[in-house]
């Protein structure tokens, strides 16, 4: 499907869990993936950041993909990122902006999108696996729900979604096309160096990540009696109802009532 | 000490112990009860170890050594070990609180999750380690089922439960909160950082008031918040912001206390332009969902002979398909279906065990199911003592019940809708 919506997908420099190396980010790869399976060639990828710096590799690896060019937007001193992603996306005026849910670098905080969407004042559609068709300025979403479910969810054109890993896995990165690709940089604007942005006034301090404690089980005990019970008797299982020789019908339909009472058949 | 009064007060009458040490005397039980600890004859203090506690159902001698409840009260019946702590927890009461804090919860399916718990007792943290009387103020979206609010540790309530609540409405639901910072001044607002909305809701909560947000939080206190950043490869440790998207395991869930839960309404009426339409649910095909993470499943083992059946009814119900290893090695189901510890560890909200009579693998696959329903021929073995609904007999029949019931429940729900 290749229609002439005009979609910004948002990049970022990912690291592996394990490694902790710069690679591309899977969300945000399959964000550039579903761009790409909607318009093809006229999907725009936009980074904020430093392009000539060691994320090169990574960042160059969306390249990979199959467009030939990629926007970097210089973030100034004084704006924050989505002030700079906003005056960006403002002149070039776009259907839909995609991201990931969480860049897997930075803070981590899945808050870029939402507040693109504020300052732009776009509806912001979290955490979708599809878009399943653009018709009349509006555009029918699926959106990833817990336990493999999926939501449709129709919105008006333009908005801002992010992109759950439940969607179509990304491509694989050509190396020759990473290569060759261009990375086209915009110089931040004059209007940086103003006073320190509202984040940096928050001062937040960085550690390798601690080890949390597993949580045990407290066993609250307040005589000697309850500690020995709690330490030595088998947690009595409080067993549910037992049903017993009544007709087959009875039993099926109270197992019925119970799943009708959960909600799973419907 | 005159001796008319040792005389009187020492001299024992054998025949009434008598009597009160034989449970058989049609007598017994009517006369003077032995004191525990009495003077003897010479003055000086003697237990009467016979007369410590009391004689239990089975004629046996019980002593309570707890001190805890009246157990001769109790001894006929048997006491729910919820029901005893109901009794004992105290009830908090927090009158003309000087601030609020807000909490947000999922209520997946309508009952409060761990995760919700656990944020509850993050908020009675951040009440404790202020020196100002604090109220927690938690507001739900949608249908609820649940009851025990005040044993997690709500003060207050707010309750959305009008008709547009009920579907996708994020928009409405940012809306309404924003009506209820402004009443009520919360001093922290505490979200669930979970897939189940709390994350998507705190989000645009704080985007759209500007405010900085500690995501992924798990130590938080009245000074700073450590939260987990970098794709959860750093520990990001700021002064405590207003809005906290909590991760899981945060806190200690209320155990000890009981709270008011107090319902509190808006003042005024929440209105918005949604621009997020809800069109309901995609029909996801139930077979294609993994097995670790469907909500609904039906799992088959050793006293199923009529696998035919068994399909069928998986697709009636719309239920994802399991097995036990006796019938994976038995080749009626594929290796991927096998739940237990060594093939899946489910999380299903329903469980159904057919034929399953539990073995410790399969029952530790199954830990985390919330409800199980088990139906087995034998009443006596362990998938039944784990279920919260058994049913004794033969599964074909049952089964073949049960798809019957769910047809006719299904055509009687499209003949209202017509």
């Amino acid at each position: 499907m290749s229609s002439n919506e005009k979609i910004i997908a948002l990049v970022s420099v990912g690291l592996h869990p394990k490694s902790g190396r710069a690679r591309r980010a899977d969300q945000d790869a399959r964000a550039v993936e579903l761009g790409l399976s909607l318009s093809g060639n006229a999907l725009e990828m936009l980074h904020v950041g430093n392009a000539d710096n060691a994320d090169n590799d990574a960042l160059r690896s969306y390249l990979g993909m199959g467009l030939e060019e990629m926007t970097v937007l210089e973030q100034g001193a004084g704006s924050s990122l989505s002030e700079t992603l906003g005056d960006y996306v403002k002149t070039k005026m776009p259907d839909i902006v995609l991201s990931g849910v969480r860049a897997e670098s930075g803070d981590s905080s899945g808050m870029t999108p939402y507040q693109l969407a504020e300052q732009l004042q776009w509806p912001m559609v979290s955490s979708i696996a599809d878009i399943v068709k653009i018709e009349g300025g509006e555009a029918e979403v699926l959106q990833a729900l817990p336990r493999g479910q999926r939501r449709i969810l129709k919105v008006a054109l333009p908005f801002i979604a992010s992109v759950d890993g439940a969607a179509a896995g990304p491509r694989q990165s050509a190396f020759g096309p990473a290569s060759r690709g261009s990375m086209c940089t915009i110089a931040a604007s004059v209007q940086e160096q103003a006073e320190p942005s509202h984040d940096a006034a928050l001062d937040v301090q960085r550690a390798p990540a601690r080890k949390r404690a597993k949580r045990m089980k407290i066993a609250k005990a307040k005589t000697a009696a309850d500690r020995f019970k709690a330490a030595t008797v088998k947690s009595q299982a409080s067993g549910g109802q037992v049903i017993k020789d009544k007709p087959a019908r009875e039993q099926a339909q109270a197992i019925l009532s119970l799943l009708l009472e959960e909600g799973v058949v419907r | 000490m005159s001796t008319q009064e040792t005389s009187t007060g020492f001299r024992r009458n054998p025949r009434q112990d008598w009597i009160a040490r034989n449970r058989l005397h049609p007598l017994h039980g009517q006369g003077t009860v032995f004191p525990c600890v009495e003077r003897g004859p010479t003055g000086l203090v003697r237990k009467n170890l016979h007369s410590i506690g009391f004689i239990g159902p089975g004629g046996l001698k019980r002593i309570d050594r707890s001190s805890v409840g009246s157990f001769v009260a109790n001894a006929g019946r048997r006491v729910r070990p919820e029901e005893a702590v109901l009794e004992q927890l105290p009830l908090v009461k927090i009158e003309n609180p000087d601030f609020y804090i807000m909490a947000v919860l999922d209520l997946v399916g309508g009952r409060l999750t761990e995760h919700d718990k656990d944020v509850l007792g993050q908020a009675h943290k951040l009440i404790n380690a202020h020196s100002d009387k604090g109220a927690v103020l938690a507001v739900v979206f949608g249908e609820s089922k649940e009851e025990a609010f005040d044993k997690a540790g709500v003060d207050r309530l707010i309750h959305f439960d009008q008709p547009n609540y009920q579907s996708y409405c994020p928009e409405l639901q940012v809306a309404a909160l924003q009506k209820v910072m402004s009443q009520w001044q919360a001093r922290y607002c505490l979200f669930p950082d979970s897939i189940y909305g709390g994350r998507d809701l705190g989000s645009r909560l704080a985007a759209k008031l500007g405010e900085p947000v500690a995501t992924q939080a798990w130590q938080v206190d009245k000074d700073l918040a450590i939260s987990r950043g970098c794709g959860g490869r750093e520990d990001l440790s700021r002064k405590t912001p207003r809005f906290i998207l909590l991760a899981e395991e945060c806190a200690h869930p209320i155990d000890e206390t009981r709270h008011e839960v107090l319902p509190l309404t808006l003042e005024s009426q929440v209105v918005t332009d949604p621009r997020i339409e809800d069109a309901g649910m995609l029909a996801v095909d139930p077979s294609k969902i993994p097995l670790g993470e469907a909500e609904f499943i039906l799992s088959a083992g050793n006293g199923i002979h009529d696998w035919q059946q068994f399909h069928e009814a998986a697709a009636v119900l719309g239920a994802t398909e399991g097995a036990s290893r006796v019938a994976v090695d038995d080749g009626f189901m594929p290796r991927a279906t096998q739940v237990g510890a060594t093939g899946t560890w489910v999380t299903a909200r329903v469980y159904v065990a057919l034929g399953i009579s539990g073995a410790v693998q399969h029952m530790q696959g199954i830990g985390q199911c919330e409800k199980v329903i088990a139906i087995n021929t034998d009443a006596g073995c362990d998938m039944v003592k784990r279920a919260d609904l058994s049913v004794i007999g033969d599964s074909q029949e049952i089964l073949h019940e049960l798809v019957e019931l769910v047809k006719e429940h299904r055509r009687g729900e499209s003949a209202d809708v017509q």
